[in-house]
């Protein structure tokens, strides 16, 4: 009993260690083609507009709503012990630093990294992937570093659009709706918002943007199994993602303060 | 030259390739025939380096595959071209752009001169009003022709067909072979057919072996093989359950 539990536990424990090499070789092997070979413009160009100019409703949309909602929140909260004038640097430093970056990347992940991955994983159950391979294509240099660079291009533009919309949320609410003074509003913001918090959102959003296609393109790339292979990877690649999303953002916050 | 020379391959346990030798000469047209499932399909894609033998030697060209990494490996695979059993064609392109493909990607060929090669070829095979069409738009021989027309834009020296004629009607499966037979003998390159379609495959090539067992049970040509009057060969003509060949 007391063996088999061992056993048990050490073949787990290999497996893990298994599947982390096999992540890390993954993007090995995709540096080794971003770094060691012409990157195909196209193709970045191409996945930009997959990725990002097709998330970017979403996006707006979202950025939009957050915005409001945490402005109307905020406000009954500063209210409390009357700082709303605190609102403007509260709700831009929120988006900024935390929620333009992280939700935006959790909004990508639903849209395009489970069609990432889904399309890739169909590409591999069709052969696709074989036939680039004995056309003497590289799928590595065709598929997934493109796809990584068009992710990284687009996570950062995308989570400033969602700080920007979300901090005309908050101002649509905060000023024109609860009656916080505009001058107020923006004044405080520009008193409390510095440089190195809009360059924390944009370390974070590169960062998500390679961890999304990074996972979303492993999973696609070793789909098996037919129709049911390509809907687990594809379930798998976003929650996976969404939750290295999550714990990444603790870790890169909390070295960062 | 293609020398298979006692090759071993297994998945999971289940040995697929038990020894297998195979010789195949230049500019040869040869058919493999054999039951389902039992490794033709595995043996092509380790003649093509997708998959490396457990044991044995594959030469292809006096070149052993199974050593070849890297751009050795790349350009060796640049004298093949793969007719793959499903298609393989990428959905996201057209008809056009699924044969420019090669092209494209591996010559400095300007468009207009990618033109110029893809229009005749698809001209040849029948698609030059369909080439705008995405493959979802097409029907399963004009998936075949497009998948033959990619396949053959580069020219390439040794061509591998995976069940050319599977899942298609009597007709435009003939049709299929038609144009294998005409591309053969356009650009005179070494061929290998995996098939069921027998006896209708004879006629387009030199030489058959049947494989069974992981191995190649019978190698000649049709005529050799007809005077050998070996029982399995009968019972894989005749599609007889009984017999040597058991249903697997």
């Amino acid at each position: 009993m007391f063996i088999s539990c061992i056993r048990g536990l050490g073949r787990g424990v290999l497996g893990v260690l298994e599947m982390l090499g096999s992540y890390g070789m993954f993007l090995l092997t995709a540096l080794f083609w971003l770094f060691g070979s012409p990157l195909k413009f196209r193709r970045v160009l191409e996945q930009i507009t997959f990725i990002g100019v097709k998330s970017t409703v979403i996006v707006l949309l979202t950025g939009a709503f957050t915005g409001m909602v945490f402005a109307l929140q905020v406000f009954y909260a500063l209210s409390k012990f009357g700082g709303e004038a605190l609102l403007g640097p509260t709700v831009a430093l929120s988006l900024l630093r935390e929620l333009g970056p992280v939700i935006s990347a959790l909004m990508i992940t639903g849209r395009a990294g489970s069609a990432l991955a889904s399309e890739i994983g169909i590409m591999r159950i069709t052969e696709q992937i074989d036939a680039l391979e004995i056309m003497a294509v590289n799928p590595y240099r065709y598929l997934v570093v493109p796809n990584m660079v068009a992710a990284v291009i687009s996570f950062p533009l995308l989570g400033a659009f969602f700080s920007m919309i979300g901090i005309w949320g908050g101002y649509l609410v905060g000023v024109k709706l609860l009656g916080v003074s505009e001058g107020t509003y923006f004044g405080e913001m520009s008193n409390f918002v510095d440089m190195k918090d809009i360059t924390m959102g944009i370390i974070k959003s590169l960062s998500f943007g390679l961890i999304v296609s990074w996972v979303c393109c492993y999973k696609g790339y070793f789909t098996e199994f037919g129709a049911k292979g390509v809907g687990k990877a594809t379930t798998q690649s976003v929650v996976i993602s969404s939750v290295l999303i999550l714990i990444w953002d603790y870790f890169i916050t909390s070295i960062s303060l | 030259m293609i020398i298979v020379r006692d090759a071993y391959k297994s998945f999971n346990g289940n040995q697929v390739l038990r020894g297998l030798n195979l010789e195949i000469r230049e500019g040869e047209m040869f058919a493999l025939i054999g039951r389902s499932g039992l490794g033709k399909s595995v043996l092509l894609k380790h003649i093509i380096g997708l998959m490396r033998p457990d044991k044995g030697e594959i030469f292809v060209d006096d070149q052993n595959i199974c050593s070849l990494r890297g751009k050795q490996l790349v350009a060796l695979r640049q004298k093949f071209g793969y007719l793959f059993q499903e298609g393989a064609l990428f959905d996201s392109m057209t008809v056009f752009e699924n044969v420019a493909f090669p092209l494209r990607e591996k010559t400095a060929l300007k468009e207009t001169e990618i033109r110029e090669r893809v229009l005749p070829e698809l001209e040849h095979m029948g698609l030059k009003k369909d080439a705008q069409k995405y493959p979802a738009e097409l029907s399963g021989g004009m998936r075949k022709r497009t998948s033959l027309a990619r396949a053959m834009i580069m020219q390439p020296s040794i061509m591998l067909f995976d069940e050319p004629t599977t899942g298609l009607d009597p007709i435009i499966g003939q049709s299929i072979l038609n144009y294998i037979q005409l591309c053969h003998r356009r650009l005179g390159f070494t061929g290998i057919i995996v098939t069921h379609d027998v006896p209708r495959v004879f006629s387009i090539v030199q030489k058959i072996a049947m494989m069974d067992a992981g191995r190649i049970i019978i190698n000649g040509t049709y005529d050799e093989i007809v005077s050998q009057d070996n029982p399995e060969f009968k019972q894989f003509l005749s599609g007889s359950i009984e017999g040597p060949l058991h249903y697997v």
